[in-house]
C-alpha cells in the first residue's frame, strides 16, 4: 500500500524543525485524530457555551435551543475543530502567527504505511485513493438503504418501517449517492489521474487538496446522523422542497448542514482542478493534446464553481426560515414558494452534469485504448464538452414543467433541453466510431465502458421523453422518473466509476485486479441493474408516484419483482469488493502500462513516484494516436536538464 | 499479355471479394440493428405501457409518446448494432500488441451526428409546442373545479354550482373542466394517470390545468409531489359519468 520511497529533500532545512517531543505528546497535541477527536469536542463546548451565553444575555426562552444548538455547535464549530485537530490548518496557522513555515516541507507527502492514508496528506495520489474509499464506503451505506427500502416496497401496505423512516430512507439514499458517492467519487479518480496526465508533480494547492477531502466524511457522517436526531432523519427528499422541508423535523437541519460541507468541499476541489489544469500543464501539453479525462474535469469544474453556490444559498434560506424565522419560502410572510425550486435546480441540474462529465473522460480514455484507436473527433468530443457546460446552465426549469411556474418558460425550457441530444449523440457516436474497425480488448474496464454506452442511450432518450413538456407534465414525479435517473446516474455514472477504478486500479495500486472476478461483477450488474430499473418505466407510466411506501395493488407483482432483482444488484456489489480487497492485498503486481495507453500516468512506475515524474515529459503530440506510425505523446527529458531549461 | 490480364483479373477480383466483404458486413449490422430495432418494437406494443386515455388531452400527449418512442428505437438499434457488431467483429485477445487503423474522424459523418438530432428534437420540440398550446386552450366554457390539496387529502370545489365541495371527484363526460389548484401547507401534485395532466398544487399561487374528459368509468387521482408521512395514502376517486347522472349526483350533495 506505500506509494513511494522515503524522500529526503526536507531535512535540508533542518533549523525549521521542531523541538524533540515525546510520542505521548505527538499523540495528543500533534496533528491527528486523536487531537482531531478532543478539538472537535472542544469546539463542540465553545459553541454550545455560545449559543447559550447569547440567548440567555437577550433573554431569549428557552435558553436551549436543540436545532440552533446543533447547527452552530455540532454541525459549524464541531466540525472546524476537527479539521483543526487533524492538522488541515497547521501550515496556514503557521503563517499567520508568523511562525516559521517549511514551503519545502514534504512530510506531509505520500504514504509509506497504511496509516498514511488515515491523517492530512497532500499527495494527490494518496488523496485521490482516501476519497474512492470514502466514496465507496458510504456508497455501500446508501446501498443497503436502498434494499432495506426495497424490502419495504416488495409488498403494498406498510410492512417493516414507518412512514417518517422511509421518507427518511429515500431521503439520505439519494442524498448520500449524489453528494457523498458519486460527484466525489469523480473527484477521486480526477484526483489521481488529472495531475499525471498533465505531467505535473502534484496538484496545484496540496494543502486545499488535503482539506477539500476531509470536508468530505463530515459531511457524509451528518446525512448518515441524521437518523438519531429526534424525529428522525431528514424525510423530505434529497430535493427538500420547501415548505415540506421547513416543517420537517431536527433531521433536515443535518441535510442543511451537510450540503454546506459537501457543497464547500466540491467547490475547493473544482478551483484546484481549474489552476492545475490551467497553470501545471507540462511542457508542450497545450489544450488541444489534453486527454479527454482532463477536458471533462475542466468543465466539470468550471460547472461546479458557478452552480454550487446557488445549492448552498438554497439551504442556508431554508434553515433560517426554520432557525431565525425568516420568510424566504413562506407564503404567509411574503416569501416565495417556487423561489426554492428555482434556486434548488440552477445547482441540480448543473449537477446532473457535474455527474456525468467526468464519466465521459473516463469512457473516452478506456474506449480508446482499449480498441487501439484515436479517439474519434477529438475536437468535437472536447468541445461537445463545453457545449454541454454552456446549455447545461439554460435547463434548470424543465423539473419544474408542472410546478406552476411562468408558463412562458415551458417552451423555451424545453427547446434547450432537447438541444442537449445534440452534444450528448456527438459523444455517443464518436464513442460508436472509435469501435469501429478497432482491436478491441473486451477487459473489466471497456465491458462497463460499453455496457456505460449503450445504458447511457435508454438514460438520454427517456430525457428525450422528459424534455418534452407534455410527456412530462404525464410522466413526472412518477417512478418513470426514478427510472430515468438511475439510468443515467448508475448506468451512466457509477458504471464510469466502475471502469475507471479498474482502469486505475494497476496504476494505483501497483497490482492487477483479477479479470473474471470483474467481468462476473460486470455481467451481474448489467443484468440485474436492468431487471430493476426497466419496470420502473412501466410502473411509473401506469400510475405509480414516487416516493411512496404504499402503493396501489395493481403493481404488486411488479415491485415484487424489482426488489428481488435489486437484491441480486446489491449482491453483485460483494463481487467487486471481495476483488478489490484481495488484489490490493495479493493481487498480480502489475505492468507500469498494463493497456499500453499514450496518457502520461502510463509513462511512470506503478505506483508513480512520489513526485510523479523523476524526468520531466515534453508533450509532442496528441494523447490517442494509436496506430500512427512513429507518432509520440510524450518524450521524457532528464530532470536535470529540464530544470535547466525551465529555470 | 496473358500475364498481365491475369493480373487485372486477379485485381479485380480482390476488389470485388473486398467489396464482398464489405457488403456482407453491411448486411450483418443492419440484422443485428433490425434484431434490436423488432425486439424493442414488440416490447414497446406488447406491454401497455400508458393507462387506458380517459381525456382529449391525454390522446394528444400520447401521439408524442408515439413519436418519441419511434424516435428512441431508431436511435437505440443503431448505437446497439454498431456496439455488438464491433465486438463481435474485431475483438481481439487480451495479449494482441497491434493497434487499429488511425482514423481520427470523419468531417462528413461527424456533421451528419450533429445534424440530424438536431433536425429531430427540433421537430419533437414544435410537436410538443403544438401540442401544449391545444392542451392549454380552454374552450367557450370549461367547468371550474378547485382542487385544494392539504395533508393529505384533495377536496374539490364546483364554483358553478354554488360551491358544492366534495372528497370524491366526479365529472361528467366531454366537458371540458378546468381545475384550479391550491394548497393549505405544503406543495401537493394533482394527478389522475388516465388524464395525463398533472399540476402542483403550491400554497401561496394558484395553478391551473385543463381536462376535458372522455371515457365514462372511476379513476384514481394520486398526489405526486411527497407532501409528508401520509404522501402515498393520499388517493381519492374520480369518477366520469354521463351529464344526467352527472346533474344527479350534484342534486344529491346540494340536498
Amino acid at each position: 500500500m506505500t506509494t513511494t520511497a522515503h524522500d529526503e529533500r526536507h531535512e535540508l532545512y533542518p533549523e525549521h524543525f521542531e523541538p524533540p517531543r515525546s510520542p505521548t505528546w505527538k499523540l495528543f497535541f500533534g496533528p491527528g485524530l486523536v487531537r482531531g477527536a478532543w478539538m472537535g469536542l472542544l469546539f463542540f463546548g465553545l459553541g454550545t457555551l455560545l449559543v447559550l451565553g447569547l440567548r440567555w444575555w437577550w433573554s431569549w426562552t428557552p435558553v436551549w435551543n436543540t436545532e440552533v444548538v446543533l447547527a452552530v455547535a455540532a454541525m459549524t464549530a464541531a466540525p472546524i475543530g476537527f479539521l483543526a485537530g487533524i492538522g488541515s490548518f497547521d501550515y496556514w496557522l503557521y503563517y499567520f502567527s508568523g511562525r516559521p513555515t517549511r514551503p519545502e516541507d514534504h512530510s506531509g507527502h505520500g504514504a509509506r504505511t497504511w496509516k498514511d492514508y488515515f491523517r492530512v496528506n497532500t499527495d494527490h495520489k494518496v488523496i485521490g485513493v482516501q476519497y474512492l474509499v470514502t466514496t465507496f464506503v458510504f456508497f455501500t451505506i446508501a446501498g443497503l438503504m436502498a434494499m432495506f427500502f426495497r424490502a419495504e416496497l416488495a409488498k403494498p401496505g406498510l410492512q417493516f418501517v414507518d412512514s417518517q423512516t422511509f421518507n427518511g430512507l429515500v431521503s439520505v439514499h439519494a442524498t448520500l449517492m449524489i453528494f457523498l458517492f458519486i460527484i466525489p467519487a469523480f473527484a477521486g479518480l480526477a484526483n489521481f489521474a488529472v495531475p499525471l496526465m498533465l505531467g505535473a508533480p502534484d496538484m496545484a494547492f496540496p494543502r486545499l487538496n488535503a482539506l477539500s477531502f476531509w470536508l468530505l466524511p463530515i459531511a457524509g457522517v451528518m446525512f448518515v446522523a441524521s437518523f438519531l436526531a429526534p424525529g428522525g432523519a431528514f424525510g423530505a427528499g434529497w430535493t427538500g422542497y420547501a415548505p415540506l422541508s421547513e416543517g420537517q423535523p431536527l433531521g433536515q437541519t443535518f441535510f442543511n448542514m451537510g450540503v454546506q460541507w459537501a457543497g464547500a468541499s466540491s467547490i475547493m476541489t473544482a478551483l484546484n482542478f481549474l489552476v492545475t489544469i490551467i497553470t501545471m500543464r507540462a511542457p508542450g501539453m497545450t489544450f488541444w493534446r489534453m486527454p479527454l479525462l482532463v477536458w471533462a474535469n475542466f468543465t466539470t469544474s468550471l460547472l461546479v464553481v458557478i452552480a454550487t453556490p446557488f445549492i448552498a444559498g438554497s439551504q442556508f434560506f431554508v434553515m433560517f426560515d426554520r432557525i431565525l424565522h425568516t420568510d424566504f419560502f413562506v407564503p404567509e410572510g411574503g416569501g416565495y414558494v417556487l423561489g426554492y425550486q428555482h434556486i434548488f435546480w440552477f445547482y441540480s441540474h448543473p449537477a446532473v452534469y457535474i455527474m456525468m462529465l467526468p464519466g465521459f473522460g473516463i469512457v473516452s480514455e478506456v474506449i480508446s485504448s482499449m480498441s487501439r484507436k484515436p479517439i474519434f473527433g477529438y475536437r468535437l468530443m472536447a468541445l461537445s464538452l463545453v457545449g454541454i457546460l454552456v446549455l447545461g446552465f439554460s435547463v434548470w426549469a424543465h423539473h419544474m414543467f408542472v410546478a406552476g411556474m411562468a408558463d412562458w418558460l415551458r417552451v423555451p425550457m424545453m427547446i434547450t433541453t432537447l438541444l442537449i441530444a445534440v452534444p450528448t449523440g456527438i459523444k455517443v457516436f464518436s464513442w460508436t466510431a472509435t469501435l469501429w474497425r478497432g482491436r478491441i480488448h473486451l477487459t473489466t474496464p471497456m465491458l462497463f465502458a460499453l455496457g456505460f454506452v449503450t445504458m447511457f442511450v435508454i438514460g438520454g432518450l427517456s430525457g428525450i421523453y422528459l424534455g418534452s413538456v407534455p410527456i412530462d407534465i404525464a410522466a413526472s414525479d412518477t417512478y418513470f422518473i426514478v427510472a430515468h435517473i438511475h439510468y443515467v446516474l448508475f448506468g451512466g455514472s457509477v458504471f464510469t466509476i466502475f471502469a475507471g477504478v479498474y482502469y486505475w486500479f494497476p496504476k494505483m495500486t501497483g497490482r492487477m485486479y483479477n479479470e473474471r472476478l470483474g467481468k462476473l461483477h460486470f455481467w451481474l450488474t448489467f443484468v440485474s441493474f436492468n431487471a430493476t430499473f426497466f419496470p420502473m418505466h412501466y410502473v411509473g407510466l401506469r400510475g405509480m408516484p414516487r416516493r411512496v411506501f404504499d402503493y396501489d395493488e395493481a403493481f404488486g407483482d411488479m415491485n415484487f419483482f424489482i426488489s428481488i432483482a435489486s437484491f441480486v444488484l446489491g449482491a453483485s456489489f460483494v463481487v467487486f469488493v471481495y476483488n478489490v480487497v484481495v488484489s490490493w492485498t495479493r493481487g498480480e503486481i502489475a505492468d507500469p502500462n498494463p493497456w499500453r495507453a499514450n496518457t502520461l500516468e502510463w509513462q511512470v512506475s506503478s505506483p508513480p513516484p512520489i513526485f510523479n515524474f523523476d524526468e520531466i515529459p515534453q508533450v509532442v503530440g496528441g494523447p490517442y494516436e494509436y496506430g500512427v506510425p512513429g507518432a509520440r505523446h510524450a518524450v521524457m527529458s532528464p530532470a536535470k536538464e529540464a530544470e535547466e531549461v525551465h529555470a | 499479355m496473358a500475364q498481365r490480364s491475369a493480373g487485372v483479373a486477379s485485381k479485380i477480383a480482390r476488389a470485388w471479394s473486398r467489396l464482398e466483404a464489405v457488403r456482407k458486413g453491411i448486411v450483418q449490422l443492419v440484422a443485428i440493428g433490425l434484431v434490436i430495432g423488432v425486439a424493442l418494437t414488440l416490447v414497446a406494443l406488447l406491454f401497455q405501457w400508458l393507462p387506458t386515455s380517459a381525456s382529449e388531452e391525454f390522446d394528444r400527449i400520447q401521439a408524442i409518446y408515439w413519436f418519441a418512442t419511434v424516435i428512441s428505437i431508431v436511435i437505440f438499434s443503431l448505437v446497439g448494432a454498431v456496439v455488438v457488431f464491433s465486438v463481435w467483429k474485431w475483438r481481439v485477445p487480451l495479449d494482441d500488441d497491434a493497434d487499429g487503423p488511425p482514423i481520427h474522424g470523419h468531417t462528413g459523418l461527424e456533421i451528419a451526428w450533429t445534424a440530424v438530432p438536431a433536425l429531430l428534437v427540433i421537430a419533437l420540440g414544435i410537436f410538443s409546442t403544438i401540442v401544449l398550446a391545444r392542451n392549454g386552450e380552454a374552450g367557450d366554457n370549461p367547468m371550474e373545479v378547485e382542487a385544494l390539496g392539504q395533508q393529505f387529502a384533495w377536496k374539490f370545489t364546483y364554483g358553478d354550482y354554488d360551491d358544492l365541495e366534495s372528497g370524491e371527484l366526479v365529472l361528467p363526460v366531454g366537458q371540458e373542466v378546468r381545475f384550479t389548484m391550491r394548497s393549505v401547507d405544503v406543495i401537493h401534485s394533482f394527478w389522475v394517470p388516465n388524464f395525463g395532466q398533472k399540476m402542483d398544487a403550491v400554497p401561496g399561487i394558484e395553478t391551473e390545468i385543463l381536462v376535458t374528459p372522455k371515457r365514462l368509468g372511476e379513476f384514481a387521482v394520486v398526489c405526486t409531489e411527497l407532501c409528508g408521512l401520509g404522501h402515498a395514502t393520499m388517493r381519492a376517486k374520480a369518477r366520469v359519468v354521463e351529464q344526467a347522472e352527472f346533474d344527479a349526483w350534484v342534486e344529491e350533495q346540494q340536498a
